[in-house]
């Protein structure tokens, strides 16, 4: 009888201490655990005056909170990637120099269709369409 | 006079209240081995004569940091250009961290050359693998702080990696990043991180490591010991108190002074503010210490078979880390015989690596 009280003691005691911990981590953890901020969605985004841009050069553009990188080609051809390398999440760059888009982090390069040339990229990069409005140049998500 | 007898009974008063007459009983009965590589010996406690400067700078440049994207870069520029020997202390602080990391590689790798892991001291390996990995995560998290362009990409990088993961790679990542992408939430993380985790649990693993150095003393190696029972001789020593303990006060105060020199000689630099908005600049790389993963991430291909390169590669390091982590339980047979050679070459193995790829892939 009193071996079975102290078993039972013994649970009551070992179930409630079991309980207090996960009671006292699971609100910890939840909390660690960074809520997701919902982000204003962009599908289109100037990114400045056709003038303001170069033959053959590119550079990086804001997409919202996302870096696009827009090329201007030629006097009429424009080409926009997303600038977030596919390997590691760095941020890629156009090299002039090699006609390239170069990562900068693992030498990954793509070429100006966004298609992985050489190195560790395992994915091309992400495309957006261009269009001229005027005299403004303007990137658009692709549907 | 007077004052000899009042030191007298106030070292009596503190006696009694305190109970200092053990761990001078237990000062007078520890003993250090003598032998030829008793210089390895004193590696341990550099690194930990370092990681109490990296506390106390640490706590210094806490007066004037500020853990935000605005003005991280700003806080930190504002210590080493207007706060009076800001520079120094910065410059201690950095250096400090990759003197701590590089001794405490040596030390590893003098306990694995010694085969100091061996029974009974294999909890005490363990314990030294946890405070490596906390330094490696030191230098991780204090890397951001200054919030400059290379300490940016670099934790794009590195919290990626861990994003690669299956399963608790994504979720992983995101606990890290405080988000989705590398931003201002990451850098409060970061920074909570290196002033408060990481100090808490580096402070508790090393009371468990240096206690279990206490407890099982220090390991003298096998070959030593069998040389000097063969003559029937017993392992030469000297006392801890105050013969190694006065040697190793020197060691620190030789540490002291290379670790002034760089500092001085070359302070840290601190770069351009980070922009998330500007590609990788060229020639980017990060710590010395992450070179060899680095480079080995550059040269693995995209795909290999059906596996992306990137995945392929952190479960290469993955398996590299349990095997060297349980190194103590391969190292022995089943007939309990030591497999000196094998570990041996295992060190020398993983040494050539780390060399050679760090060098690679701080010149490519």
């Amino acid at each position: 009888m009193a071996q079975g009280r102290r078993g039972l003691l013994r649970w009551l005691l070992g179930g409630g201490f079991t309980a207090s911990i996960v009671s006292f981590l699971y609100p910890a953890i939840r909390f660690m655990n960074p809520p997701a901020v919902p982000e204003a969605v962009v599908n289109e985004a100037k990114a400045g005056k056709v003038e303001d841009f170069r033959l053959k050069s590119g550079r990086i553009v804001k997409f919202g909170s996302k870096p696009v990188l827009l090329i201007r080609v030629s006097e009429t051809e424009w080409r926009a990637y997303g600038a977030i390398c596919t390997h590691l999440n760095c941020t890629v760059q156009y090299q002039e120099s090699s006609h390239q888009i170069w990562c900068a982090c693992h030498n990954g390069f793509y070429d100006l269709n966004g298609r992985v040339v050489s190195g560790p990229p395992p994915r091309p990069l992400e495309d957006y369409s261009v269009r001229i409005r005027g005299d403004e140049v303007v990137i658009a998500r692709r549907a | 006079m007077a004052i000899a007898e009042t030191v007298r009974k106030a070292g009596g008063w503190m006696d009694q209240r305190l109970g200092l007459d053990s761990v001078r009983e237990f000062l007078a009965h520890k003993a250090v081995p003598v032998h030829s590589a008793t210089i390895w010996y004193y590696f341990g406690g550099i690194t930990l004569f370092l990681f109490v400067i990296q506390v106390l700078t640490g706590i210094l440049l806490l007066l004037y940091y500020r853990p935000t994207p605005a003005e991280a870069f700003e806080s930190v520029q504002f210590i080493v250009t207007r706060v009076e020997f800001g520079w120094l202390v910065r410059s201690v602080h950095s250096w400090s961290a990759n003197l701590m990391v590089l001794t405490a590689f040596i030390h590893m790798f003098s306990v694995v050359f010694l085969h100091s892991y061996r029974r009974p001291r294999e909890v005490t390996w363990l314990s030294g693998i946890v405070l490596l990995g906390l330094a490696l995560a030191f230098g991780f998290s204090g890397y951001l702080l200054p919030w400059n362009t290379v300490s940016y990409f670099a934790t794009k990088v590195g919290t990626d990696v861990a994003a690669s993961l299956p399963l608790i790679g994504p979720p992983l990542a995101r606990f890290l990043r405080g988000g989705d992408d590398v931003g201002g939430a990451t850098l409060t993380r970061f920074f909570g991180f290196h002033v408060a985790v990481l100090p808490g649990a580096t402070t508790l693993v090393l009371l468990l490591h240096v206690g279990l150095i206490q407890k099982f003393g220090m390991s003298s190696p096998s070959k030593v010991e069998r040389e000097y029972a063969s003559r029937g001789q017993a392992l030469p020593q000297m006392p801890f108190f105050p013969n190694f303990f006065l040697r190793e006060l020197m060691a620190w105060y030789a540490a002291l002074g290379v670790l002034g020199s760089l500092a001085a000689l070359f302070p840290w630099e601190l770069g351009t503010k980070a922009d998330p908005f500007a590609p990788a600049p060229a020639g980017i790389r990060p710590e010395w210490y992450f070179l060899a993963p680095f480079y080995t991430l550059k040269i693995i291909p995209s795909h290999v078979l059906f596996i992306e390169g990137e995945l392929l590669g952190l479960i290469g390091f993955t398996l590299l880390g349990v095997f060297w982590v349980a190194l103590p339980f391969w190292a022995v047979n089943r007939e309990g015989t030591l497999r000196t050679r094998l570990v041996t070459g295992a060190g020398v193995a993983l040494l050539a690596y780390l060399s050679t790829f760090s060098v690679l892939g701080y010149l490519k």
